[in-house]
């Protein structure tokens, strides 16, 4: 038997039965005079029925009985090469790429603050700017004839934070998730992303805070979709799967995921690797001045790529293409479902990615032809200022955003049984978030990082995001080789 | 009918008057014409660029020369007919309207072509297309006559890679080159020439103004995904 987990609970039980009400994967089942019956090969380790048990009385440990292997087959190499042994399936996951094997160059860098020499800001008395202004920034001041300032500037995007949420679609995550993400990002002033499954149409009047994806499926992409938005993003690859194509399962295609991917009910969603239309950076430029055309070029676009080895060189070809932001995905970002020896050996970490592609595009000097979007594995608001620091504009959350509605990190998104209501279409496990309630976890996540972002900012001195981008004297390295500290363009602590 | 001159007014002046019908004289290659149209019909003279009619909405676009690469990308209803021929990836995730071309295509046809409700995605080719025609298929119709070439191949290698949903019909009896071992192959019955191609062909000749029975003639087969092979057996979860 395969099982990761073990089930216990200790005399406190009250035979309620909640857990087993609670329990989605069929881990724990309620049996005839309120005993329960426990399957512990079914557990993932979602920690539902732990969080809402009333006495405390249950709790999930690891299974025991551990494979020794070698030192160099470890037990999780077995049990996988048994499962495919069994079945001749590509092995599927889901969130990002977990462990600490590939470093997380985050936990590496340490910032800079004020002592003597120039003095630290206190936020709480002094104005802190945390909005940002994504987009091209027009090359020369223009005047007219008796002088006045002519407005040229292209159409950009305001936030009133540096924080974005990722893209997620609906399909892949339940429409409450959807509300709770674009009811959060126009109390806070962001934007959301629908992901690459259309936009619901009760959404629509959330269109001035929405970002609006396009990628290789196309699904419920049509005029009226990319005018319903403040941004379109081309999709282009994302961190947990660079290269590859996406597949929604038939299963999870059902009433209005159907209607909003405009795909049969039942029938499979596959997006194609590539844009069977974009072979070139010509072609992507070909995509990207065609929605201009569709929106009469009122809305920025977005080009959503994974941090990949060329990261640098790509960036500086999607510049030139005329896309406003680059939104680069890094190794660690998340998934709703990808395969696993995909998940966790393609791409690189954001950290070097956002450095090499500042870097490369001030040489080029068209680091002001567009903004940069960082996301794939920001945790906390360090995180945002580090990778501001490194060079990007702002950035984007998934994982975080999915964690303060309930997600418990326990990557079983791809078997659609979510039971914290969020990776689902099931309506009975979708209706266990209440979309208003969610909302406010996620603006007060948001609230308290920008805090703390100020915080920070402050006590370097600094009274504005756009001071603190790209601004690597901010950052020193622990623990960090020369090639490393060369290419996030910063020094060793103490240097 | 208002006449734009390609040259002196450009794209916006076909943005201006959307809705009405007009004659777009003097292209050499000018890029999106008809994005995103919503209504109205255009009559393209000379050679369109790239992206003609992306998005197309609901409105008509006749070309009367060649289209170049990218027609009709991600349309969503209405109707492009083209006399020439057409470049590469056309029609590409195509969700509904009709795209036909009386000469060849190029390259990726029809690629990830889909049907939703009532709509349901027509493409229809005269001549000959390149390879990899509708890969990825999700849905709708393919037709390809392959008129005058009627001893040779009339579609390139890949044919239907990946097809999931939605025919190929083609006026031939040579299997494609490399058939992909999931999809299959069958014959097409009189029945089903005169209830499912019937209708479309009469309405591709009367565009073009040709011999529907012309382009009837011959016997027809058909290219579908093998249900018995879908994607979701390639998997195993962790």
């Amino acid at each position: 038997m395969d099982r990761r987990y073990r089930i216990r609970k200790d005399d406190g039980c009250i035979s309620c039965m909640r857990c087993a009400r609670e329990c989605s994967f069929g881990a724990i089942e309620a049996g005839e005079d309120r005993t329960l019956i426990l399957h512990h090969d079914k557990c993932v380790d979602c920690q539902r029925c732990v969080s809402f048990c009333p006495t405390g009385a249950i709790f999930i440990t690891e299974d025991g009985n551990r494979f020794r292997g070698n030192g160099v087959f470890g037990e999780s190499d077995m049990k996988e090469i048994f499962l495919q042994a069994r079945t001749g399936g590509v092995l599927l996951s889901s969130m990002g790429a977990p462990g600490r094997n590939v470093p997380i160059y985050f936990d590496r860098m340490l910032l800079n603050a004020s002592q003597v020499t120039n003095p630290s800001i206190d936020p709480l008395r002094e104005p802190m700017e945390t909005a940002v202004f994504l987009g091209q920034r027009p090359e020369r001041i223009e005047r007219d004839g008796s002088g006045r300032l002519v407005d040229n500037l292209p159409p950009h995007l305001e936030l009133r934070t540096p924080i974005m949420f990722s893209a997620m679609s609906y399909g892949a995550i339940s429409l409450n998730v959807h509300k709770a993400l674009a009811a959060a990002a126009e109390k806070l002033g962001t934007y959301w992303n629908t992901g690459e499954g259309g936009l619901h149409e009760s959404l629509y009047p959330y269109k001035r805070s929405t970002i609006v994806q396009v990628a290789s499926g196309r699904f419920g992409v049509h005029a009226t979709y990319l005018n319903t938005a403040a941004a379109i993003e081309i999709k282009i690859g994302q961190g947990a799967k660079p290269g590859i194509g996406g597949h929604l399962t038939g299963k999870k295609i059902i009433g209005d995921v159907s209607r909003t991917r405009m795909v049969p009910e039942g029938l499979d969603a596959i997006s194609p690797a590539p844009h069977h239309d974009i072979y070139s950076i010509e072609d992507l430029a070909q995509l990207v001045m065609s929605i201009k055309e569709t929106t009469d070029g009122r809305k920025p676009v977005i080009v959503k790529v994974a941090a990949v080895h060329n990261i640098a060189p790509i960036a500086s070809g999607i510049a030139r293409s005329g896309a406003d932001i680059i939104s680069i995905d890094g190794f660690r970002g998340g998934t709703g479902a990808a395969p696993k020896r995909i998940r966790d050996n393609v791409g690189i970490p954001i950290e070097l990615a956002i450095a090499a592609v500042d870097q490369r595009l001030r040489e080029e000097r068209i680091r002001d032809r567009v903004s940069v979007i960082a996301s794939g594995g920001i945790r906390n608001s360090s995180d945002v200022v580090k990778a501001i620091a490194l060079g990007a504009d702002a950035v984007s959350i998934g994982t975080a955003a999915l964690c303060a509605l309930g997600c418990h990190i326990c990557a079983s998104c791809h078997t659609g049984r979510c039971a914290w209501g969020l990776a689902t279409q099931d309506p009975e496990l979708t209706k266990r978030l209440d979309p208003e309630e969610g909302a406010a976890r996620l603006g007060n996540l948001v609230k308290a990082w920008t805090s703390e972002i100020k915080e920070i900012m402050g006590g370097m001195g600094i009274n504005s995001i756009e001071a603190l981008r790209g601004n690597r004297r901010a950052l020193k390295g622990v623990d960090l080789n020369a090639k490393e500290l060369e290419i996030l363009g910063i020094g060793y602590a103490g240097e | 009918m208002r006449t734009v001159d390609m040259r002196k007014d450009g794209l916006d002046a076909l943005k201006a008057h959307e809705g009405e019908e007009m004659e777009v004289t003097g292209c050499l290659g000018e890029r999106y014409i008809g994005c995103g149209m919503k209504s109205g019909i255009l009559h393209v003279e000379g050679t369109p660029g790239n992206a003609l009619g992306s998005y197309l909405d609901g409105g008509t676009i006749y070309v009367d020369g060649n289209a170049q690469d990218a027609t009709a990308d991600t349309m969503n209803s209405g109707l492009v007919a083209i006399r020439g021929s057409a470049g590469d990836a056309l029609a590409y995730g195509m969700r509904g309207g009709r795209v036909y071309v009386l000469g060849d295509a190029g390259y990726r046809a029809g690629v990830h072509m889909k049907a939703y409700e009532d709509r349901k995605s027509t493409l229809v080719i005269g001549g000959r297309t390149g390879s990899f025609l509708g890969e990825y298929l999700a849905g709708g119709i393919i037709i390809v006559l392959g008129l005058g070439d009627e001893q040779r191949d009339i579609t390139g290698y890949f044919c239907g890679n990946g097809m999931y949903a939605g025919t190929i019909y083609l006026r031939t009896e040579r299997t494609p080159l490399n058939l992909s071992d999931k999809l299959v192959r069958r014959n097409v019955d009189e029945e089903e020439k005169e209830r499912i191609l019937k209708p479309i062909i009469e309405d591709f000749a009367s565009v073009f103004s040709l011999s529907a029975d012309r382009c009837m003639s011959g016997s027809f087969i058909a290219i579908e995904a093998d249900e018995s092979k879908s994607y979701s057996q390639l998997y195993a979860a962790v």
